[in-house]
């Protein structure tokens, strides 16, 4: 009956318990990482150390708490690892296997203490008996380094998640409280002095509010820090080896946007282990260290944040992907193969696709990356792929820094207000505008915008105003969904506003169009809509990616769109929208000025900046990032102010620069940026600060480091005849050679012979030669 | 079993609730209509700097809401989420004991489904409403 006691806590004990339980379950989350550790480095004192202070802790806090069977299992542990710390006993893998199985063990109990049920404790005796001298080694892991940081102590107190929303809701009383009083002041007489205290308030208010708002911040190491473990466990259960590196562990994020990336990524970490990296033999086979290799990233960039995994495996297989698609015979093979790139790479994200023949344990069951996307774009993120076929895959997370502050338009229809999140919409424009066509098709609406045709669906109408079909609102939204984008028509569009959003009651929840609801400054209810739940509840489907391209294709009819900025220099300026990648905030520092121009360190390349006027040097400057589809440029601007269709009549300066021409927009005459210049002057400069390197391998005859090097140069490459450490951009090896092992570059191959296969390129075709290697990853 | 509960008129009927479903007794200001939203949903309305789901108790026991608008409603929390009960009018709170529902008192479709006993107050039979019971049924719990 020990045993039932010990998993029914009552009475006076029952707040140690509670501590107790805290407490161990925090410390074997920060364990996590070091068992792992310890278990690639035995040897590592510090490691140990840490690992017998868990047990020694759990023991010592069992004896007082009445935890048998706890007490038992850590002091065996604990025994064990005492012999090891002496040196009596070696740290092989048998023992750190059994080690590890009874701090699970431990975990378990604990976890079970807490839910008030029963664990059976058979096999314990067994792990008890696995840390015997004699005891038959299990499995065998693979050591590898490892360089999880060690933990400081920080100076940090424990809160109910309870407590900070209660402070957080206090803190939305007292603003309306403040906008209340505000307002009654306004309406009263006019006092100098109570308005200097109202805006001191103000200010207060404000600041606070920012503080509470970062006490709901937590590191995202919160997330990491079970990562070394599920690695190791998930390779080991699939005969691989990974190595996993882990950074910025320390970026910030809402604690509820971290509970809710927890899911996807586990689910992108499993599927790079299972389906992205080798197992050892074809991974010898293919050249590649035996060891995988699985980066894991997260960085701020604006207000969002960016988590990267990057693995050095196989890479997707389109062409499985696809075969996979088209054998349902559900979709075309020949049409999906002649996608542009980037829809293929979408192909990933459609729903129930598993590129692996057989079920594992680990992936494979049918939920599908299509889970993923759809689970972090339901956070107000987006996930990019960069794929290397045969050398790996990057994935790339994007998501805002809280999840409950929305970017929203809010939008009114008859005398109500709803919120629609920002990144939902593409454009808003007047029903009147010239641009814009609304007709009445079928039993529907069609709204056609520039060329391109889309759904029309009226917010008012949806909503049950019972007004006439063609009697829509004044203004139209253009929404984005997932396959495609329709037009919303509401009666007015009103403000641009900073929400807090929360999720609403399951009733309301229920209508299916709505996102959540939030309570702006006046202080009345708003309901943030959910633009996909509308193109449901109108009854809109979208064609595949296929339909949703010829849509966009057709875009180009008359007057190109713009983007309206104000320069640095005060000027009100437009730059066609096709070439504008996006437009972004970058601190100041981030711009400096390197090698005779002005130059944006981002995304760890380097990238000109093109400037009008003087950077202002404190706080940030927005950049719009500017793109040919090869070589990027950042143009430092004021203010991003508008999207605007350019007239087809632009009167053209005589002198080429800069500015190609004056065009009138809204009677107003405004600077046109001439790209084709832009990326003449600027783009071309857009090599790396450091050229990349370019490796020779197999040079016997000394011919490549004879002939080929000078060619090289000029054309913007370092040379290295031998392995000089540094990873190289590109390899060049001749068509006969070996395998190149060892490298993670691309290789081109050269040959001979004039005439021959795409696999190769013959040594004296300069201009294939250079283009290969830059296709092949050297210059950008 | 005695228990602590709250009487209130609902479309003229005294009714018992349990106190341990009720949060707070307020009076709900202005409500925000929810278009498409399920039967008995009233709208939004803020009490203070929370939102809360207003419902209409009357629709939910298939009765038509009283032509004097009562802007009094009982607050009760249900995983997590605040809602508005709306009633006629509130007396006071009580210890009483609550008997079970005999087999000669039957209900019929809404009301049998919220009530859950009887207390008697100097003779009169009350009938003791579950609140939750009057919750709008969401095909997303299930």
């Amino acid at each position: 009956m020990v045993a039932r006691r010990e998993l029914t806590p009552r009475g006076a004990m029952d707040d140690l318990l509670q501590e107790f339980i805290a407490e161990t379950r925090e410390t074997l989350e920060a364990l996590a990482g070091e068992i792992v550790a310890w278990e690639a480095d035995p040897a590592d004192r510090a490691r140990l150390d840490a690992i017998f202070r868990f047990v020694h802790t759990v023991k010592g806090s069992c004896g007082f708490l009445d935890l048998p069977r706890l007490a038992r299992l850590s002091h065996a542990a604990e025994d064990v690892l005492a012999a090891v710390r002496d040196g009596t006993r070696p740290a092989d893998t048998a023992l750190v296997s059994a080690v590890l199985a009874i701090v699970d063990r431990i975990g378990e109990i604990v976890e079970a203490i807490d839910a008030g049920r029963g664990l059976d404790d058979s096999g314990e005796e067994l792990l008890i008996a696995a840390l015997d001298v004699d005891a038959a080694p299990a499995v065998v892991f693979a050591p590898q380094a490892a360089n999880t940081p060690q933990r400081a102590p920080t100076r940090s107190v424990r809160l109910s998640v309870d407590l900070l929303d209660r402070m957080m809701s206090g803190m939305s009383d007292m603003v309306l409280a403040r906008n209340e009083l505000a307002r009654r002041m306004r309406d009263g007489s006019p006092d100098p002095a109570s308005d200097a205290a109202l805006e001191r308030l103000s200010l207060t208010v404000a600041e606070m509010r920012e503080t509470v708002t970062r006490t709901r911040m937590q590191t995202i190491d919160a997330l990491f820090s079970a990562l070394p473990r599920m690695v190791r466990d998930t390779a080991a259960g699939l005969g691989k080896i990974v190595h996993l590196s882990i950074e910025g562990s320390d970026v910030e994020l809402d604690r509820e946007m971290i509970e809710m990336m927890r899911d996807p990524l586990v689910h992108i970490i499993r599927n790079s282990i299972d389906h992205g990296i080798e197992s050892p033999d074809v991974r010898r086979a293919a050249g590649k260290p035996e060891t995988g290799r699985l980066t894991v990233t997260a960085r701020q960039s604006g207000n969002r944040i960016v988590i990267e995994i990057v693995d050095d495996g196989a890479g997707i297989d389109i062409e499985r992907v696809i075969a996979k698609l088209s054998a349902g015979g559900a979709r075309d093979a020949r049409e999906l193969r002649a996608l542009p790139e980037q829809a293929k790479m979408a192909l990933v994200f459609e729903p129930g696709l598993t590129t692996k023949d057989q079920v594992t344990e680990v992936s494979g069951r049918g939920v599908g990356m299509d889970v993923v996307k759809s689970n972090i774009e339901h956070i107000g993120g987006r996930i990019e792929l960069d794929n290397a076929p045969g050398r790996g895959l990057r994935i790339a997370i994007h998501v805002p820094l809280t999840l409950s502050i929305m970017s929203t338009i809010v939008l009114g229809v008859g005398d109500q207000r709803f919120a629609l999140p920002r990144q939902s919409i593409e454009e808003i424009d007047a029903v009147s505008a010239e641009a814009i066509r609304i007709d009445r098709l079928g039993d529907g609406m069609v709204a056609t915008v520039r060329g391109r045709r889309l759904p029309l669906v009226d917010l008012g109408r949806l909503l049950g105003n019972g007004r006439d079909v063609e009697d829509i609102g004044a203004m139209l939204a253009i929404v984005g969904v997932a396959n495609g984008s329709f037009a919303l028509a509401v009666d007015h569009v009103l403000d641009a506003e900073e929400l807090v959003v929360k999720p609403a009651a399951p009733a309301v929840m229920a209508a299916g169009i709505y996102g959540g609801q939030t309570l702006p400054d006046t202080g009345e209810p708003m309901l943030l809509l959910d633009a996909s739940g509308i193109a449901a509840a109108a009854g809109l489907k979208f064609e595949h990616v296929m339909a949703a391209l010829a849509a966009t294709e057709v875009v180009e009819e008359k007057g190109v769109s713009a983007l309206l900025f104000v320069d640095l220099d005060d000027v009100r300026r437009a730059v066609p929208l096709a070439i504008v990648d996006r437009v972004e905030n970058v601190v100041a520092g981030a711009i400096r000025f390197v090698g005779g121009q002005l130059r944006l360190t981002a995304d760890g390349g380097i990238v000109p900046v093109v400037a009008q006027g003087s950077v202002d040097r404190r706080g940030g400057v927005a950049v719009l990032r500017l793109t040919d589809g090869e070589s990027s440029v950042a143009y430092a601007i004021a203010e991003a102010c508008d999207i605007v269709t350019l007239p087809l009549e632009i009167a053209t300066v005589a002198v080429p620069g800069i500015v190609a021409g004056v065009a009138m927009v809204d009677g107003e005459p405004i600077e046109l940026i001439d790209p084709h210049w832009l990326f003449g002057t600027y783009g071309a400069a857009d090599a790396p600060a450091v050229p990349p390197l370019c490796l020779f391998v197999s040079d016997g005859s000394g011919w490549m480091g004879n002939v080929l090097k000078p060619v090289l140069e000029a054309a913007g490459y370092r040379v290295a005849t031998a392995d000089t450490g540094e990873t190289p951009a590109v390899v060049l090896a001749m068509e006969e050679d070996a395998e190149v092992l060892g490298t993670l570059a691309p290789v081109v191959r050269l040959r001979r012979a004039r005439d021959g296969g795409t696999e190769s390129i013959y040594r004296y075709d300069r201009d294939g030669l250079v283009a290969a290697l830059a296709a092949a990853g050297g210059r950008r | 079993m005695n228990g602590l509960y709250l009487i209130a008129h609902l479309a003229g009927r005294t009714v018992a609730i349990a106190a341990e479903q009720v949060e707070s007794v307020v009076d709900i200001g202005q409500v925000t209509p929810v278009p498409r939203a399920s039967r008995g949903v009233r709208g939004l309305a803020a009490l203070r700097s929370r939102v809360v789901t207003v419902i209409d108790s009357y629709a939910m026991l298939g009765l038509a809401a009283p032509e004097t608008g009562s802007r009094r409603a009982v607050v009760t929390r249900v995983e997590g989420h605040h809602y508005a009960m709306m009633v006629d009018a509130l007396e006071d709170v009580a210890i009483f004991e609550q008997q079970p529902l005999t087999g000669g008192m039957s209900f019929d479709g809404e009301w049998a489904r919220a009530a859950r006993g009887v207390v008697t107050r100097d003779g009169e039979p009350i009938l003791v409403l579950d609140l939750t019971a009057l919750l709008p049924v969401m095909a997303e719990a299930a």
